[in-house]
């Protein structure tokens, strides 16, 4: 089950030994996330806080860190800055490691110029040479955008026993929901037929999961040829995987059945943070043997002081708690005043909450001072985002903000 | 440099330390003893600590590891382990022993200065503020204080100062009474200061750094004491465990030790945030990642990863990491160490003023 089997030693330039890899993951973590608004004016989407103590990116990173891959290669691209900070030596993910771990990829300059990562596709193609030296048999292509746990060696395990040249990971979605995603029609044996993106008419209701196990060798060939096409999209979803169908190369489905939800917009993401508040959430974030691992902020346990009331919530470290919460999402750090009631909602890091103040259905970013008495709720139902380091008073509330 | 003692007494508090130093044991829902003394160290800018170990040491050893949770895992300084010294012939006991064996460590290090601390108080200080005075003042000696708000029936170093910090007197009593300034174990001197006091005092046969070293220096050295106004709290007895426990929920206290720019810090487990359930209901109390509430918590508190089932009441009790309070179970003023399971329905109470200690591991 341990997919990094140490082969044969290589030496790259610089005189640092480093081993033959089975499996090298990218993460791709450059994107925008402009459908998430506000919350990413000035941070990158896999660095959105998102249940109570993470970051979207914590959970591709703990995935790889709990299915024994060391060699993870984050592709950033978009407002860097705090991710690469919250990344550091990838430590806390425990990929430190030596002649491994965590490697931050960002765009760079060659001779002829400085290229932005144009695509998916292009943005692995740029980073040609840091996977040769790395040198692996199979590359596992991930995004930062998603949240949910999952053991990748099975699926390498499953691309190895198909001898596939390719396998992509599907999840089953509703049928009505399936023209929004990438949906797969696959034969008996898993073999993908056909692949249509967001179809009117789904054949299937096999969603594309954005996650993919390429043969390394057989991937290179595919995007040396997507670079030199000047009218492809440079997208895996668009471009490589179609040219790998009409070529009939080997693409295998592997079906994963647990909880995964694709957290690009404000409304998904409120909906995923609502998730674990369930009774029995279907995503268990207290797994001992699969923990999602996030940089620890060293602070105390949580108070709930006598005149709080708190239900179907979680509650993370270092806050303090004298108002109302009632199924919400409450991060590290934030403060909650006397007679504040919280209703259906995410407040985020750092964040303090002023006495009486009435917040419903809202996603308060980290850094936000919101004054005593303010009501913060939508007219229309809709979830309603207060962007980072804002500060809303009483006066001046009930806008739409962001 | 720092060094921490852990060669401390642990006979009062007998149930916690049965299997570790007191220095292991847990407390305020996340922490260790040793970690108040060891990240002030830290976050006074020092980067050399020694750690003198007790004989229980393995709780300790898995705590620290590397030192990295505390910024200490250096290329160049860092954490390092003094392992205690065996007794030649059996006949002494006491950390001059240690610290005497250990000198080369401190000879070879390239600090000026040595911070001597044990482990047994809770506080959060910064001690660049304890170096500004010992430079000030002259001192060879600085050793740190509080003044006692209330009466305190384990004991305490008590000293007499001149106006100006000159310490005049030092004793050991059984009783500290109230506006006592009372030692907080805390030295600071010039490392060859040190060096000359252990080497004097084992050589005269001393065994004790405080009794036999500093009560005994020649007139030559001058001790100065330095008043920590912060708020402090000596473990040294179930008794004195129970009450910082109940005094860590007030929410200034809290603040001040926690949430102060200085962190304190210990070793990471990565547990999701608290999880509070439909008919959950917590007051006044601590509660650590990793816990799941369903039932009712009052005036307590719950380390992390700790389960309370439906029904489940909780009333001015500690419950340290995995206990697991089935459903209908309730417990009033008892203290639970790691890993204790009480099943379905169990009524466990203690009295306020002598909380009842169920032992690591026990499924009652």
């Amino acid at each position: 089950m341990w997919c990094c089997k140490q082969k044969s030693m290589k030496t790259i330039p610089g005189g640092v030994f480093m081993r033959k890899t089975e499996c090298l993951a990218m993460i791709l973590a450059g994107g925008q996330g402009s459908r998430l608004g506000a919350l990413t004016k000035k941070i990158a989407k896999p660095a959105v806080p998102f249940g109570g103590k993470y970051r979207i990116i914590d959970f591709p990173l703990s995935n790889c860190s709990n299915s024994g891959i060391d060699k993870v290669g984050v592709l950033t691209q978009y407002r860097p800055l705090e991710l690469h900070s919250y990344l550091g030596t990838g430590g806390a993910w425990d990929l430190d490691r030596n002649g491994g771990g965590v490697f931050i990829l960002p765009p760079y300059a060659q001779e002829k110029g400085a290229d932005w990562y144009k695509g998916t596709a292009d943005a692995i193609y740029q980073n040609i040479n840091f996977i040769e030296i790395t040198n692996p048999e199979y590359v596992l292509i991930l995004s930062g955008d998603h949240i949910y746990t999952m053991d990748y060696s099975w699926m390498i395990e499953s691309h190895k026993m198909n001898k596939g040249e390719a396998t992509i990971g599907v999840i089953e979605v509703p049928w009505e929901e399936a023209p929004r995603f990438g949906i797969m029609s696959t034969d008996k044996k898993g073999r993908i037929t056909e692949f249509a993106e967001k179809p009117s008419k789904p054949k299937s209701n096999l969603a594309s999961m954005g996650i993919y196990v390429f043969n390394w060798k057989f991937l290179k060939r595919y995007l040396e040829e997507d670079a030199k096409d000047s009218v492809s999209n440079h997208d895996f979803g668009k471009n490589i995987i179609p040219k790998m169908l009409a070529a009939d190369a080997k693409l295998f489905s592997y079906a994963f059945d647990g909880y995964w939800k694709d957290v690009g917009t404000i409304d998904s993401l409120w909906e995923a943070n609502m998730d674990l508040l369930k009774e029995n959430p279907s995503l268990n974030l207290h797994d001992p043997l699969w923990k999602v691992y996030s940089v620890n902020p060293s602070l105390p346990p949580h108070y709930v002081a006598s005149t709080a009331k708190v239900t179907s919530s979680i509650i993370s470290e270092g806050a303090m708690i004298c108002g109302e919460v009632e199924n919400s999402v409450i991060f590290h750090g934030v403060k909650i005043g006397k007679g504040a009631k919280i209703i259906n909602s995410v407040i985020m890091p750092f964040t303090n909450i002023g006495e009486n103040a009435y917040i419903e259905k809202a996603v308060v970013a980290q850094n936000c001072e919101i004054g005593s008495g303010t009501k913060i709720m939508s007219e229309d139902n809709s979830v309603i985002v207060v962007p980072e380091g804002e500060i809303v008073l009483a006066e001046n509330s009930n806008k739409q903000v962001g | 440099m720092g060094i921490i003692d852990l060669q401390e007494n642990d006979k009062l508090i007998k149930e916690m330390t049965a299997k570790r130093p007191l220095a292991a044991v847990p407390f305020a829902g996340r922490y260790r003893l040793i970690d108040f003394s060891l990240s002030s160290m830290v976050n006074s800018g020092m980067d050399t600590v020694g750690i003198l170990l007790p004989t229980k040491s393995r709780s300790i050893l898995d705590h620290l590891r590397s030192g990295k949770d505390w910024d200490l895992a250096r290329k160049h300084d860092g954490l390092f382990y003094l392992p205690p010294a065996e007794a030649e012939n059996g006949l002494r006991n006491g950390d001059i022993q240690s610290f005497y064996r250990h000198l080369d460590f401190i000879e070879n290090s390239s600090q000026k200065y040595v911070l001597i601390s044990g482990s047994r108080i809770v506080y959060n200080m910064n001690f660049e503020n304890v170096l500004r005075f010992h430079q000030n003042t002259g001192a060879d000696i600085t050793m740190v204080y509080n003044m006692e708000s209330t009466e305190n029936t384990s004991g305490g170093t008590v000293i007499k100062t001149a106006e100006n910090g000159l310490v005049q007197d030092i004793a050991v009593q059984a009783v500290t009474y109230e506006d006592a300034k009372v030692a907080m174990g805390i030295y600071l001197m010039d490392k060859n200061v040190f060096t000359h006091i252990v080497e004097s005092c084992f050589s005269h046969g001393g065994t004790n750094f405080l009794i036999d070293g500093l009560m005994h220096v020649d007139d030559s050295y001058s001790i100065y004491g330095f008043k920590h106004d912060g708020y402090v709290a000596r473990i040294n007895s179930t008794a004195s465990y129970y009450k910082a426990s109940m005094e860590i929920l007030n929410p200034e206290i809290w603040q001040e030790i926690f949430m102060n720019v200085d962190r304190v810090y210990t070793k990471v487990k990565d547990e999701a945030p608290a999880q509070y359930k439909k008919n959950a209901k917590a007051t006044n109390s601590l509660i650590a990642n990793g816990c799941v509430v369903e039932g009712t918590v009052e005036n307590s508190i719950l380390f992390r990863g700790v389960k309370v089932g439906k029904g489940v009441h909780v009333k001015n009790s500690i419950v340290m990491q995995k206990c697991d309070l089935q459903e209908d179970a309730l417990i009033e003023n008892v203290i639970c160490d790691k890993n204790v399971v009480i099943t379905h329905g169990k009524w466990l109470k203690g009295a306020s003023n002598y909380p009842l200690i169920v032992e690591k591991g026990i499924v009652i």
